[in-house]
């Protein structure tokens, strides 16, 4: 190590400071090597843009991945990039972009909710909340197509899992168990993500309808049909100042279905979905490419709740049981819109307290579903479930904390109190 | 495989008379005769009796049974429909073999939410056959799809032909019930597109059998396309067809099935099943698209330009359903041509990255020269799945010893080129001791760990995936002789 380096790694391992902010690989071993011998808990994060979901914890350090950053190979032929966890997600998307591929599912950017503009974090952040957008149904969540990693687990020993190929069944599937572990888990550092052509064309059939019922019959039979949506949402009366489009004719309630493919075959399945669902000229507009690339980046970022101080509910039902769950959650004063076809509801509620959060988080179980608090006012966060659990899985993941991180030294209280 | 705890062997009478309180005593067997068809799965070359086979027949009883185990350390394998290539359920001789045969009824078909309930010991065919009248199917379709168990699927994450569009099992899983090896009833996702906190329904799927006992599965169908058409295109060299697939991929057309094969194959399976390929090609692949008419002939359209500027040397579209058939016939046959050409043959299963199957092909050529055995290979170039079928005659002791030493040295240049030790059949007994090729000591100790989270004694599925010793040995593959497998008329790979 030449002196210059020396010095570097010193003051980056200075443990008088709070932050860690690694650039190497190397580094975050030590960092974690040491957190663990001295039983020092670590809050790790990316560019905070997520960081307000989940619940509040203690943590003496922060270990941030933002300067661990960088595109490590990008293989189009072989549809996977293979990039530093605190990469951000617009670097990638941009990289993307030029051999015309993208992330098939569709990352939220929640800076819009949280503070009102574009922020999509890092790489490592999306696979670790593991949230999708609106193609969820068709193509999955980060956890689809996380292929490997490599990461540091609590004791700052390097594993891996998975690798590059798409079809890889060498050992537990470690990927699909640390997406969506909110970094309580492993601290991941290189990720191999699967990535897919962009589709030639895209439109969007918005149906002017204000029944939330009728809704959910279009998506259902959408959904089900052999025009193979990759989208379906449905926007009560209440957003639709958020929606005005050339091509949108209607004002109101929408439903919305997105088609994608090569363009002959986009319009011939527009025209068979508007037989098939027997709508008449006057109750549909249809979105060309750039306004629906438009509309669905809308719906994915969650912009209609864009700067609202609100909190948000996100919760998701099999699909039949979604109408039942709106009418009792009316009994609150509650804004929504529906995504994945009715499957997933983001719930807006003003006013809110811990009885209120209990009443439905009642309802989403008792509809075989789950909620998560995605943003809620400072003072309830202590006390709420911000997550679903069982005692059962409650046990379960207690025990599987434990075998990665045995001094809970990551996140720890990041999901659930005691893990 | 583990130490045989002989305490367990002579307490057998006890264990029997034991479990006989838990379950009916006519589904417990303990003779020999009626114990042999369990001796092995479809990787037929180990055999071992258990100490008794059970079938339950509630979940009830799969708990119960468990927890008797847990509480008396009794090593227990669970098994499916017994088609597994990689010797998952093979039996220990002091274990309980937990034969889940009677878990064999479809419980729900929910289109609404667009999925099937179903017990695990339900034909993966089966899934696809009690909705197909309504217009839709189940995705994955590993080619024993007609044998093969869906909690197997589960156990195995298993693939099949359409892996790169449709995913394999664990892409097409919304739920199952599951019985941890204490007695634990849990269930992990459920009819919704997904559920929060860890991920236990993907940490299950391809666990082999290590972690739980699946009792129910819910997965996810899919309306079945309307039109599939594919192509039928000959190579003059292997290099031409894997650049062609490169292309295809970057063109962003994304096939239902891309299927490659070298000469040998291609001739073997063409003498075999009449199916008219082009047999001076080097390579030959067929490619497959599903969707509406026009999104298909797209497709076809653009990927016969791209076969043309790839020196394609013949290119044949599929005219109908049955032609298209007759194109994959020759395919679906590779395992009974190989047959004919060689008294035994063991396939080998490896992933690569697409662009390096003429590499791995030509290493494969050199070894065939160096152990002096002839090799014929199939490849999804969708999913970048190898299927190297190696011919020998295991009546000659050092042609057996050299066909394992050649399957093992092209599993470690699989891995050596970025592609893994197994795609679609998993580990088991198999392949256990090449994972050291795969993962260092603490990548399979972080495993180890999570196992024994669950399971503190390891009696579950004991000896599977995981070496016991640290030393890379080379063990035997799928091994078929005179085709004769425990199946010899399923489809395979």
């Amino acid at each position: 190590m030449s002196m210059e380096e020396k010095q570097n790694s010193q003051t980056f391992l200075d443990f008088n400071q709070s932050t860690f902010n690694p650039s190497t690989r190397e580094e975050i071993v030590e960092i974690i090597k040491d957190c663990y011998k001295k039983n020092i808990p670590l809050e790790i994060n990316g560019t905070k843009s997520k960081n307000k979901i989940g619940r509040n914890f203690q943590s003496e350090k922060t270990l941030s991945l933002s300067k661990y950053s960088g595109i490590i190979e990008y293989k189009p032929e072989e549809l996977y990039i293979k990039v530093k966890a605190g990469t951000p997600v617009k670097d990638i998307v941009t990289e993307l972009d030029k051999n015309n591929q993208q992330l098939a599912f569709e990352p939220i950017d929640f800076g819009f909710l949280f503070k009102g503009s574009s922020d999509a974090g890092t790489i490592g952040g999306v696979v670790s909340s593991n949230f999708a957008g609106p193609r969820r149904f068709k193509v999955g969540s980060a956890r689809d197509h996380l292929l490997g990693f490599q990461g540091i687990n609590g004791k700052g020993e390097i594993i891996k899992s998975g690798g590059t190929v798409v079809k890889n069944v060498t050992g537990y599937d470690l990927c699909k168990l640390l997406s969506g572990s909110f970094g309580t888990l492993t601290v991941l550092t290189d990720l191999s993500v699967k990535v897919l052509p962009k589709p030639e064309n895209s439109k969007t059939l918005i149906i002017n309808n204000p029944h939330l019922k009728k809704a959910l019959e279009y998506l259902g039979i959408a959904l089900s049909s052999s025009t193979d949506p990759s989208g379906g949402v449905f926007y009560p009366e209440k957003f639709d100042n958020n929606f005005t489009f050339n091509d949108l004719t209607h004002k109101g309630a929408l439903t919305a279905i997105r088609i994608e493919g090569p363009s002959n075959s986009v319009d011939e399945r527009i025209k068979r979905l508007i037989k098939e669902l027997s709508l008449l000229e006057n109750e549909f507009s249809i979105l060309e490419s750039v306004q629906t690339n438009i509309f669905w980046n809308k719906a994915k970022n969650l912009e209609v709740f864009s700067n609202s101080k609100s909190n948000l509910l996100r919760i998701v039902v099999p699909v039949s049981e979604t109408l039942n769950v709106i009418q009792k959650l009316k009994t609150f004063d509650v804004n929504y819109f529906l995504d994945w076809g009715g499957s997933l509801i983001w719930l807006e509620l003003e006013k809110i307290n811990l009885k209120t959060l209990r009443e439905i988080k009642e309802i989403a179980q008792e509809h075989s579903g789950y909620y998560t608090i995605i943003k809620v006012e400072e003072d309830l966060k202590a006390s709420a479930d911000i997550f679903t659990i069982d005692p059962i899985k409650y046990k379960i993941s207690e025990k599987i904390k434990k075998s990665f991180d045995p001094k809970r030294i990551f996140n720890p209280g990041k999901m659930y109190s005691g893990i | 495989m583990p130490k045989v705890d002989s305490s367990i062997l002579s307490n057998k009478d006890k264990i029997l008379s034991d479990i006989e309180k838990i379950i009916d005593p006519k589904n417990v067997l303990s003779h020999t005769d009626e114990i042999r068809p369990y001796e092995t799965d479809a990787l037929a070359a180990y055999k071992q009796a258990p100490l008794l086979v059970v079938l339950p027949e509630t979940v009830k009883e799969v708990s119960e049974i468990l927890k008797y185990c847990n509480d008396n350390k009794i090593k227990i394998v669970p098994r499916g429909a017994g088609t597994g290539l990689s010797g998952g359920s093979l039996p220990l001789e002091d274990c309980i073999l937990l034969a889940m045969g009677k878990f064999n009824k479809i419980l729900e078909l929910d289109y609404e939410n667009r999925c099937v309930v179903t017990q695990p010991c339900v034909t993966n065919l089966a899934i696809t056959q009690a909705v197909q009248d309504k217009g839709f199917y189940y995705a994955p379709d590993p080619s024993s799809q007609i044998a093969c168990s869906i909690g197997g699927n589960v156990a195995e994450n298993s693939g099949g032909v359409h892996s790169l569009k449709y995913g394999a099992t664990t892409n097409n899983l919304l739920g199952i019930e599951v019985v941890l090896m204490d007695g634990t009833i849990t269930r992990f996702g459920g009819k919704a597109m997904d559920s929060e906190g860890y991920d236990f329904l993907g940490l299950m799927t391809g666990s082999e059998g290590l972690l739980g006992v699946i009792t129910e599965v819910t997965v996810k169908i899919l309306r079945t396309p309307e039109v599939v058409k594919a192509a039928l295109i000959g190579f003059p060299t292997i290099e031409d067809a894997g650049n062609c697939v490169a292309e295809i991929i970057a063109q962003g057309c994304i096939p239902a099935g891309m299927e490659i094969m070298d000469k040998a194959l291609t001739k073997a399976t063409n003498d075999y099943s009449k199916a008219g390929y082009p047999t001076d090609a080097e390579g030959m692949m067929i490619v497959e698209f599903d969707g509406t008419e026009h999104e298909v002939n797209a497709y076809i359209e653009k990927v016969k330009n791209i076969a043309e500027k790839n020196n394609s040397s013949s290119l044949k579209i599929s005219k109908s359903n049955d032609e298209r058939l007759k194109f994959w016939a020759g395919r679906k046959a590779a395992f009974p041509a190989c047959g004919v050409l060689a008294p035994d043959y063991m396939c080998m299963d490896g992933s690569i990255p697409r662009g390096k199957l003429a590499e791995v092909l030509n290493e494969i050529t050199k070894l065939s020269k160096k152990y002096n055995l002839p090799v014929a290979n199939a490849f999804h170039a969708g999913d970048g799945n190898l299927h190297p079928l190696i011919m020998f005659d295991a009546n000659d002791p050092e042609e057996l010893k050299k066909c394992e030493e050649f399957g093992a040295d092209i599993l470690k240049y699989c891995v050596k080129v970025g592609g893994a030790l197994t795609g679609e059949h998993g580990v088991g007994i198999e392949k256990r001791e090449l994972m050291c090729e795969a993962f260092n000591d603490k990548d399979i100790q972080q495993q180890l760990t999570i196992k024994v989270a669950l399971d503190p004694n390891s009696l579950l599925n004991p000896g599977k995936v995981y070496p016991i010793l640290r030393k890379c040995a080379e063990e035997g593959r799928v091994h078929v002789h005179g085709g004769k497998t425990k199946f010899p008329d399923i489809p395979r790979f």
